[in-house]
């Protein structure tokens, strides 16, 4: 018990004397999972509206494999990220490993299914003749998809949640391509895992403290987007 | 029919689904002000064509004409379907309130904000729900969801309205009023409107003309007092309520009167046809007099039998006899009348029908 008490303490004191090495950690944790999310929204909304919307032989199969990959374990994507951005990797000339950028984009290979997944049953969930009501109120079919998006915005923004939280709170990859280094490419997981093996427990604690406030923070913003222009 | 009215047309129109073939109609059209009642049982091809009609279902052959300009390429279709409105059976109302549900036609149109404003009211107003403008649309009753679809849809002034089972989904006296508001208005602003319907109650009502659709084929088309007392075939005459519908063989031919023969016995009925064709006779229920046999009295009808009563079925505020005349004989009684008479199953009546009563059509 004391051990937790002196990590909330030490949580407080970190955030409170305004530690930079842990502002920065946090900042970094932030900008990458934010970015990988946007990156993920992008391709993953696009690609389950795509595929909610078309039909085609084998949709099955591929919504299949989309759902499948909404559970990829991290360490898995960290490996064969690692291996595309290797020096002799298919993407080795991009010098992107153990940097933030790669970090981004594990992150995104794991987020990507998720909110596609969910973009997809979120769409298909709408009632069918919805998008026959809206192409007769004389949309075009762009106008279409965002009416589509607006009509399916609560699911839609539980999938940018479940993105968001799925690559915060992920370490597996993130410290296999980012490396862990200090000032560089140390977000709030993977220095949680090195406080911890160090034996520094309530520096631990602190910074998961600070990465469940963060991720709490996070939601309780997108839910009250979610929540707000709802009418009563 | 003047082509300057016709605002519809459509020829050759062959739908398919999975390579099947779902609906088939040579020809169709709409003149200005019409409303006409497509009719049918389910999985008759009503929706479909409905669809097809509004250019939102995929045609695998066929033209479409609005005003005489072919419906052809993306941006003729877009203009069509803005100069239309459908209703679907379920309102398909958006997540916001009714007041932004009326205005979205019009945002789609990308109409100025004071127009969108007098149109909304105007029809907020038009269909009673001017108190729900800001109410959740997902909190409102069916009726007042189908009322503000139908706002949504009106809004827009669209030439034509296409209603897809406007009233399945509503309860009788919610259907009852929002028929009564839409006879009202339909008459009001003149527009077409092509409706589906599985109740041909519904197109007595509404239509001017009613289409009788069978296995995706258009089998009757015309006013609805003509289809429903002068039925095309065996299967308009059951679905339009015929109640008696008998196989018969001719075997004297007068001047205009034919006598048929069904089941060793004679009915007489109006109309033209050769002795020995085969035929088909119809008779409405209210068109059938029934009196006690010691009340038989000389009517004027020439047709008058004996028959037992062989089911009473209560229908509301009238219940509908099945006798056996040697035939089936359906007629229909009030409950008062049921009661004087004390009518029973297995008591013997009397029954008769004018040869003008009889709707004979020929079997081919």
């Amino acid at each position: 018990m004391d051990l937790i008490l002196e990590g909330l303490w030490q949580a407080i004191v970190l955030l409170c004397t305004l530690d930079p090495e842990t502002w920065r950690i946090t900042l970094l944790s932030l900008q990458v999972s934010g970015a990988a999310t946007l990156v993920s929204l992008f391709i993953g909304m696009s690609a389950g509206i795509c595929l909610a919307l078309a039909d085609f032989r084998g949709k099955n199969l591929v919504v299949s494999i989309i759902n499948t990959g909404m559970g990829l374990p991290p360490v898995v994507v960290g490996l064969f990220v690692t291996i595309f951005l290797w020096r002799n990797g298919p993407l080795g000339f991009l010098g992107m490993l153990y940097t933030p950028g790669a970090i981004i984009l594990a992150q995104a290979v794991i987020a990507t299914p998720i909110v596609a997944g969910i973009t997809v049953a979120a769409i298909q969930n709408l009632p069918r003749n919805l998008r026959l009501q809206i192409l007769a109120l004389g949309a075009t079919r762009f106008q279409m998809v965002l009416l589509l998006i607006r009509e399916a915005r609560l699911p839609l923004l539980a999938a940018v949640m479940a993105g968001f939280g799925g690559v915060i709170s992920e370490v597996g990859a993130s410290i296999m391509v980012g490396g862990n280094i200090k000032g560089y490419t140390r977000v709030l997981t993977t220095a949680t895992v090195m406080e911890t093996s160090k034996g520094n427990f309530d520096i631990a604690i602190a910074l998961g403290i600070i990465l469940l406030i963060l991720t709490f923070a996070v939601n309780y913003i997108l839910t009250h987007i979610q929540q707000h222009d709802r009418p009563r | 029919m003047n082509t300057e009215q016709t605002l519809l047309e459509v020829k050759n129109i062959d739908v398919r689904r999975g390579g099947v073939r779902v609906l088939e109609v040579p020809h169709f059209s709409l003149r200005q002000g019409e409303i006409v009642c497509l009719v049918g049982p389910n999985g008759s091809g009503k929706s479909t064509l409905l669809l097809t009609l509004c250019s939102l279902l995929e045609r695998h052959a066929g033209e479409l004409f609005f005003k005489g300009s072919k419906v052809v390429d993306q941006s003729s279709v877009l203009d069509f379907r803005r100069s239309t409105a459908t209703v679907f059976q379920e309102p398909l109302l958006f997540d916001t309130t009714v007041y932004d549900n009326v205005a979205s036609g019009l945002k789609i149109r990308g109409l100025p904000g004071r127009e969108i404003r007098q149109r909304v009211e105007q029809n907020l107003e038009r269909f009673s729900i001017k108190h729900l403008g800001q109410r959740a649309a997902r909190k409102l009753s069916g009726g007042e969801a189908q009322r503000t679809s139908l706002a949504r849809a009106f809004a827009t002034r669209p030439e034509i309205l296409f209603l897809d089972e406007p009233f399945s989904a509503l309860d009788p006296p919610t259907r009852e009023a929002l028929i009564d508001d839409l006879d009202t208005i339909f008459r009001e602003t003149k527009i077409a409107v092509v409706m589906s319907s599985h109740d041909q109650a519904e197109a007595l009502r509404l239509a001017d003309t009613m289409a009788v659709m069978q296995q995706g084929r258009l089998i009757q088309m015309g006013p609805p007092a003509d289809v429903i007392n002068f039925p095309a075939d065996e299967f308009v005459a059951s679905f339009v309520g015929m109640g008696t519908v008998l196989k018969g063989r001719v075997v004297q031919a007068r001047q205009g009167t034919v006598s048929v023969s069904v089941a060793d016995k004679l009915i007489e009925c109006v109309g033209n046809a050769a002795i020995g064709q085969s035929v088909i006779l119809c008779i409405r229920p209210e068109n059938v007099t029934l009196a006690l046999p010691a009340h038989h009295d000389g009517t004027s009808a020439r047709n008058h039998f004996t028959g037992i009563i062989t089911r009473l079925v209560p229908m509301g505020h009238f219940f509908k006899l099945n006798l056996d005349c040697g035939f089936f004989l359906s007629t229909h009684i009030t409950c008062q009348s049921l009661e004087a008479l004390d009518l029973q199953k297995g008591l013997p009546v009397s029954v008769s029908f004018k040869a003008t009563a009889v709707h004979m059509i020929a079997r081919t």
